[in-house]
This record gives structure tokens, sequence and C-alpha cells, in this order.
């Protein structure tokens, strides 16, 4: 059993059609700690101390969000800035982090297309991500590749959410139950090529 | 019935001009009042009014006051003051009573009629020093507690003396001297005149006149008092010591455990009614009952129902209690200030105008001379020390009791009895002058001093609090949090002292006078908090360092939105509504209890105050302090435009323009497929 702290970061939670439905999902799987940023700190005084504690006593640490001009909403970079202080994150005795696993569960507007060198985002999606992966490698975490939704503004009328929330849940179970296999992932993970050990 | 109206509506005209007047004059309600009384008084002896009687109605106004001052004491504060009480109290009875006897004793007066002068003299008026105290907001101040104390002890102290008094009946002397002062209408005064008071006073005045007016108001007042404290009432007098002080302390116990137990299911079982007046009927019928069960114990009334205020001082019901009792106690006052001024027996008083008058005065600085000396004692300092010694240096109502009581009990000689009643009602009468005399020339001379002790070691405050209250309290912890020196400046003195204790550099003083600005540094001060609770105060304030010190930021506060304007035309823009920042967070808060998001509510509540600050900042341009906001046409039509963008925003026709539906709006469909297309339009130039 692995424990999960999943952090969701919407500050738009209303307008949303897909992290609103992943984050429903998600409340419904047990076992798991769930804290919407938005909700908890709605004027960013976050409670480094209390951010602290959550990340010691967790060994997956998952940010749900969606993808805000290539990085995360504006949140979840004063969490990092503030949470991840050295001598705890990093740096000089900083270790606290060692060995847990972060991951991010993002949704772009964009089309998968889009996001190649010849795509009009010109990069792949990873590329716009290596900012929190190399977060992860300073802590001495391990960095997984992301859980991702293209096209997420059509995934309701074109039949694209139900799949990627169902894929979320297994993914959810599965980090839980230690059934996820991190070595077998693809660079960008979707809900058609989750990859989960059969049983434990 | 006709002249019960005619006598309630005199009384209440009377009270209705004067009182105004005498305020708008600084002089306080209680010389309005007794005022008042002295104008009405000869309408009142046309009238047939029997004005004795009617005091004595209205001296339930004082018990009435006692139970309020109880609700504000809570038994913890109560018991802090038992030093106080019995010292201080007992002390100022003592001394003041031991000096009026020698001194009646000098006069050559029996030792008797002395001793019964002294116990007479050395009580105060609580009725006019606890109104004026509470008027002037000078309860809460070291000299406002200590004579509270001590009106608390004399009203104590009354019981033993009613005890004491018949032993030193001596109905024979009495008698002589009543005679002497039928056959020889001046020989009491001459009497006194050889041991030298004022002997070119007494000289041809028209004793006829004044006596026989005399023994008419006497036989007024002997009867009436002596009614209230006779035996018929008393259901003790009969019972063998031990079970007279075992009645006494059951009655007692009773009004605790009552007071303690009772009054709760008391206001359940009266809510069932939801009827207001039935609260007022209850709250009445309490102290009324505890009146009335202390009389029958024999004790103090006022005493009895204070206790039952002390032991409410905690209970949920203390405001409802307060404000049910309150206007019943004023409107008793005022006509008890009323009748102390109609029974004024100005025949008796013109016949032995300087006698009388110098008695009073001498009176009255003995009785400062012990408080002063009490108040050294126990270490009351600067102004408060002269608050304790000028509000205490009267007689009063006790006064009148004691003397209708001792008469009745042949103790004293009515002749007697009549120049002291007079004494005690010219020295209640100049109480309320010693007040203004406090106010204007002593308080000042302090403030001065204590400016010019400060001024010394002042080292340039960067930050000036105006109000230590609920607001300046906070704005002051966190400039001190955050390193800054303060310098506070508050008229509390009792907060202040406090604040002291803690190393805090606190002014005492009212924070509009330009000499005490000056001398808490406001010449190199970077800014001034103006946080005090007086709405005109802030303004004034503002004014004031606006025009004459330009360079210091101000920050006010503000109590509501047309005080926001008038704050905006005296120059400051640095101004803070002070229960509008808790008032939107209320408002979060309910959107949050409603089920929104809170970062939504957070936005919503942002685009609340935005708006908000936008309509003030619109209409303070606009406000004209000198025309009313109703008859300001240009403020009048901003107003309108308003309000007409406001419900568009509500009806939804200007959705776009509020932050709660701009922020993070996801792009549309369009919005990405534009995007692709103008990227395939631009690859082939590439």
């Amino acid at each position: 059993m692995a424990r999960v702290l999943l952090y969701y970061a919407h500050p738009g939670h209303r307008h949303s059609h897909v992290n609103k439905e992943m984050f429903r999902a998600a409340n419904a799987v047990e076992g798991i700690t769930i804290v919407d940023l938005y909700a908890e700190y709605p004027r960013h005084n976050i409670r480094v101390d209390v951010e602290q504690e959550r990340l010691v006593s967790h060994d997956v640490i998952l940010f749900q969000h969606p993808l805000f001009w290539y990085s995360t909403p504006g949140l979840i970079k004063d969490w990092i800035d503030l949470t991840l202080q050295s001598g705890f994150a990093y740096g000089d005795g900083g270790d606290k982090l060692a060995g847990k696993v972060l991951m991010q569960a993002i949704t772009a507007a964009g089309p998968e297309d889009a996001y190649r060198a010849d795509g009009y985002q010109n990069f792949p999606l990873r590329t716009f991500l290596t900012p929190m992966e190399q977060t992860a490698r300073l802590c001495k975490m391990r960095y997984a590749a992301p859980y991702a939704l293209y096209s997420s503004l059509k995934a309701p009328t074109e039949g694209a959410l139900a799949p990627h929330v169902a894929g979320y849940t297994d993914l959810l179970n599965a980090l839980r139950d230690d059934r996820y296999d991190f070595d077998a992932a693809p660079e960008v993970v979707t809900s058609d090529n989750l990859s989960l050990k059969e049983g434990v | 019935m006709g002249s019960f109206l005619l006598l309630s509506f005199l009384l209440l005209i009377a009270g209705v001009i004067s009182v105004p007047i005498a305020t708008k004059l600084g002089l306080g309600s209680v010389l309005g009042y007794l005022i008042a009384g002295i104008i009405l008084g000869p309408v009142l002896l046309a009238l047939n009014v029997d004005v004795i009687s009617l005091q004595h109605f209205a001296e339930f106004g004082v018990v009435m006051m006692l139970f309020l001052v109880g609700l504000e004491l809570e038994p913890r504060r109560l018991w802090e003051m038992r030093a106080k009480l019995l010292g201080l109290g007992g002390l100022q009875v003592g001394v003041t009573a031991a000096i009026a006897t020698g001194a009646s004793l000098v006069f050559g007066l029996p030792w008797t009629f002395s001793v019964a002068i002294g116990l007479v003299l050395a009580l105060s008026s609580t009725a006019i020093v606890l109104q004026t105290l509470n008027e002037k907001g000078l309860m809460k101040s070291d000299g406002g507690q200590s004579g509270f104390s001590v009106l608390l002890f004399q009203d104590i102290a009354v019981i033993p003396m009613l005890a004491l008094i018949p032993l030193l009946a001596m109905p024979d002397l009495v008698e002589e001297w009543d005679l002497r002062a039928l056959s020889h209408a001046t020989e009491i005064v001459e009497t006194m005149d050889a041991h030298g008071e004022d002997t070119h006073a007494v000289s041809g005045h028209d004793d006829g006149h004044g006596d026989d007016h005399a023994d008419e108001h006497a036989a007024e007042h002997g009867g009436e008092h002596g009614d209230d404290h006779g035996p018929d009432l008393n259901l003790v007098d009969d019972l063998p010591g031990w079970a007279q002080a075992l009645v006494t302390l059951g009655a007692i116990g009773a009004v605790i455990l009552g007071g303690s137990y009772l009054t709760r299911p008391l206001f359940r079982f009266i809510e069932l009614a939801h009827l207001r007046e039935l609260f007022v009927a209850a709250a009445l019928m309490m102290v009324i009952g505890i009146a009335l069960l202390m009389t029958l114990v024999g004790l103090s009334p006022a005493l009895g129902t204070f206790l039952a205020g002390v032991v409410l001082a905690n209970s949920e019901y203390r405001h409802e209690l307060e404000s049910d009792i309150d206007p019943f106690r004023g409107l008793l006052l005022g006509l008890f200030f009323i009748t102390v001024g109609a029974a004024i027996d100005f025949g008796l008083l013109f016949g032995n105008f300087f006698l009388i008058v110098a008695l009073t005065f001498g009176l009255m600085a003995l009785k400062g001379a012990v408080l002063f000396g009490l108040a050294i004692l126990f270490r009351i300092k600067g102004a408060d020390r002269w608050l304790f010694t000028l509000s205490l240096a009267q007689a009063g109502e006790f006064g009148f009791v004691l003397l209708s009581f001792v008469v009745a009990n042949q103790v004293l000689p009515q002749v007697i009895a009549d120049q002291l009643l007079l004494v005690v009602t010219l020295s209640m009468l100049l109480t309320p002058v010693l007040f203004i005399l406090y106010e204007r020339v002593i308080t000042p001379k302090f403030i001065e001093d204590q400016v010019r002790e400060a001024d010394e070691v002042d080292e340039g405050g960067t930050v000036i609090i105006a109000g230590i209250g609920k607001v300046g309290g906070v704005v002051n912890r966190m400039m001190r949090r955050a390193g800054y020196t303060t310098v506070v400046l508050d008229h509390n003195s009792d907060l202040l002292d406090r604040l002291r204790r803690f190393g805090i550099k606190v002014f005492y003083g009212d924070a509009t006078r330009p000499d005490l600005l000056h001398a808490a540094g406001l010449d190199e001060a970077k800014i001034i908090v103006a946080a005090m609770d007086e709405q005109e105060a802030i303004t004034n304030l503002v004014h004031h360092v606006h025009q004459h010190h330009p360079h210091v930021h101000i920050i006010a506060r503000a109590v509501d939105r047309h005080h926001v304007y008038e704050l905006y035309a005296a120059g400051c823009r640095d101004i803070i509504r002070d229960t509008f920042d808790s008032s939107v967070r209320m408002g979060r808060s309910a959107l949050e209890a409603l089920g929104v998001h809170p970062h939504d509510a957070e936005l919503q509540a942002q685009d609340f105050v935005d708006a908000d600050r936008y309509s003030l900042v619109e209409l303070a341009a606009l406000y004209d302090p000198d025309i009313p906001a109703h008859l300001n046409e240009p403020y009048i039509e901003r107003v309108k435009e308003l309000r007409e963008v406001e419900e568009a925003e509500i009806r939804g026709l200007n959705i776009h323009a509020t932050r709660v539906e701009r922020g993070w709006h996801p792009p549309g469909h369009r919005d990405v497929e534009s995007i692709i297309e103008e990227n395939e339009s631009e690859k082939p130039s590439k």
C-alpha cells in the first residue's frame, strides 16, 4: 500500500469540464488523501509546516491541474516556492522527500499533434514539464510520466471524457495498491496506455 | 386625574427643556434637572404638590442605578475592590463623621446632636456622583472606581447608623431646643455665630417668614421619610438579635441564589409570551421585589439590588436587564434631581443666607480635605486624586433619610435639621459645578504636566496611534510586532495605565488637541493613525494634521460611508472603514457556507470590494460636506448611474466585467481552431 497524496489545483473550477469530473472521481477512491489547494488557500496563505508534514507522511505526490500557459496554475508555483525549502526538500540535509514519487495529471487544450516539433506548440508536451521533472530530481524524488488528456475542450463532446476519468480512477487505485508499473509507462500516459500490474 | 396629568407634564417639560440646554452648555444633565427643579419649585408649591413624597418615590432611581452598576461589575472585580471598599470607604465615613462631630461640638452643640450631624454629613450623594461619572465616562477611571467604592461602603454603613441613632435620643434636650427656637427664632443662628462664622451675616433678616416655612417643610420631610424606615414594613424588629442576623443572611442568600438560578427559568418562561413588554415587567418585578425583601429585613434596598446586579453580571440576560431598567433609572433620577431642586427652601436660605452658604462651603472643604488625604494615603494619583476629592465632597440623599430619621427619633431638633437639610441640598447643587471645575481646570493641567514630562524622553515616534480601543489596539500590536516605535494617545486612563505597564509609550488626553499631538512627536512622525471611537474627533484630527503637517501620512478610521466622504474632504486619502473588511469576510463566509468554492468566494469578495471602492471614490469626489447628500444634485445623479451599472451586472448584462467570470476562463473551441488555422496559414510562408 502506497500513501497517495493528491493535490488538486484549478482556480477556474466552476468553468472546468474535465478536471471537475476527474476530481469527483478521485473523491470516490478510498484510502488516498485529497487536497483542493484553491479551497484550502484561497488567499495563497500557504501553511508551510502543514504542507511539509503532508509530504513526509505520503509516498506518492500527485498534482492534478490544467496546463496554463505551459505551466501549472499560480498557486502550485507558490506552493512549490514555499514548501520545498532547502534543508527540507533539497540542499544541505534536505532529504525528507528522497525516494518519493512526484507525478502530474494534466489536461491540455491543444490536440496531441500540436505537441511536436512540427506542431504549432513546437515542442513535445514533456518539454513543457521539465521544470517539474527537474524539481523532483533535485528533491531526490522519482518523476513519473504524466497522465494527460489532449484536446480537453472537445473531450466532453467527442466521448473522450468518460474513458479519461475511468482511467484516472484506475490509476489512483493502482498507485494506492502498488499496482502501477512506473517502469513500463510511456513518455505521456493516457487512458489508452495505462500500464497496470495484475493483482498484488 | 387632571392634576396628575398636569404635574407629569410640568415635570417632563421642565426636564425636556432644561437638560439639553444644560448639556449643550457643558453643565451636565444633573445640573439641568436641578435647575429645572428650582424653576419649578414655586409652581409646585402653588399647586400644593407634596415635593418630598415625590422625591421619596424618585429615590427608587438610586436603587435601580445600583442594580445597573452591579450588572457592570463582575463578582471577581468586586472582590478585587474589597481593600478599597473597606479601607477607603471606612476611613472616609469614620474620619469625616469624627471631624464633623468635632466641629459641631466646637459650635457648642450637645454631643448627641453632634454625633448625629457627623453621621448625616459623612454620607455623599450616590445619585449625583454615579450619574455624573457615568455621563462623563469617568466611571472606569481610578478616581471614579475609588469614589464608587466609598459610595458603596456608605450604602452599607447606613444600616448600622439607623440602628445606632435611636440610642442618641434625648427627648428633653430636643424639646428644649425646639421651644427655644420658637421663642427666639434666631438663637440657634446666633449661637453658631458666637463661635466665629460670619457675624455680619444674620443682621436684620426676616425670621418669621423663614421659620414658618421651614416648619411646614420639615414636617413633610419627617413624615414621609419616617414612613419608609418606620417599623410597619419591618419584619425583623421584634425578633431577638440572633434571629435578626439569621433572617438578614437568609435574605442576602436568597438574592444571590435567586439571581444565579431563578433568572434563567424565569426569562425562559417569559419568552413563551413573545411580548417585549413582559421582559420590562419582569426586570422591574425583580428590582422591586429585591428592594421589598431588603426593606422587610431592614437592609438597604440599594445594596440588595446592587448585589443582585453583581450576581447577574455574567448572565446572558445582562444586556436585556440593562436596557429594560435603564430608562426607568434615568427618568426616576431625573425626577429625583428635580425634586431636590424644587425642595430648596428659599425663605430659609435667604433668611440665613451667609450662614447657610458658609456652612455649605465649610462642609465641602472639610469633606474634600478628608478625601484628598485619603487619596494620598491610598496612592490615587494625578487627576484621579482630584476627581475623587471633588466628586464626593457633598452630602447626599442618604443625608435626607437620616435627617428625617433623627428628627423622628428625637435625636436632633427640627430647627437644626432644617438648616442641615438646606446645607445638604446646596452641597448637592454645587457638585456638578465641581465636576465642571475638574473637567475644565484640573484635567487640562494634568495633561500639560504629562505632556511635558513625556516630551523629555521622546525619541520621535515613527507612528502615532490616536485611540487605542478595538481598532487602534490591533494597529498598535501590528506595528510593534513589526518592530516600529509607536506613540499612543487616548483618553481612557485606566486602559493607558495597563498599557504603560507593558512598556508602551502612551499619552493621556484628547488626540484632537494640537499641543498634545505636538508633544507626541507629530513633527517627526511618518504616519498618524486616527482610530478613535468618536467620528467627529477623527474628522477634526484629520483636518488639523492635513492642514498643519502635510508631510504626515494619515490613515483614518471611518465609521460609515458618509464619514469616508467627510475624511476625503478633510484631505485624507488613506481611509479605512472600521467594519467594512469584517463585513466582507462575513459575506465571504456566507458564500462558502452556501457551497460556493472558497476560491470563488474570495474572488466574489475581491470583486465586491473593488466595485464598492470604485463607487466610494467616485462619490467622495462629488460629496460636499456643506451640502446634505440628498440636496447635492451631481452626487445624486452619480449614485443613480452607479446603481444602474450594478443592476446590469446582477441581471448579467455585463457579465464579463466581474472578476469571477473573467478569471481562468478556458478558451473556447474556436480559439483553439483559430490558432491552428493561423499556424497552418503561416507554414507555407516559412
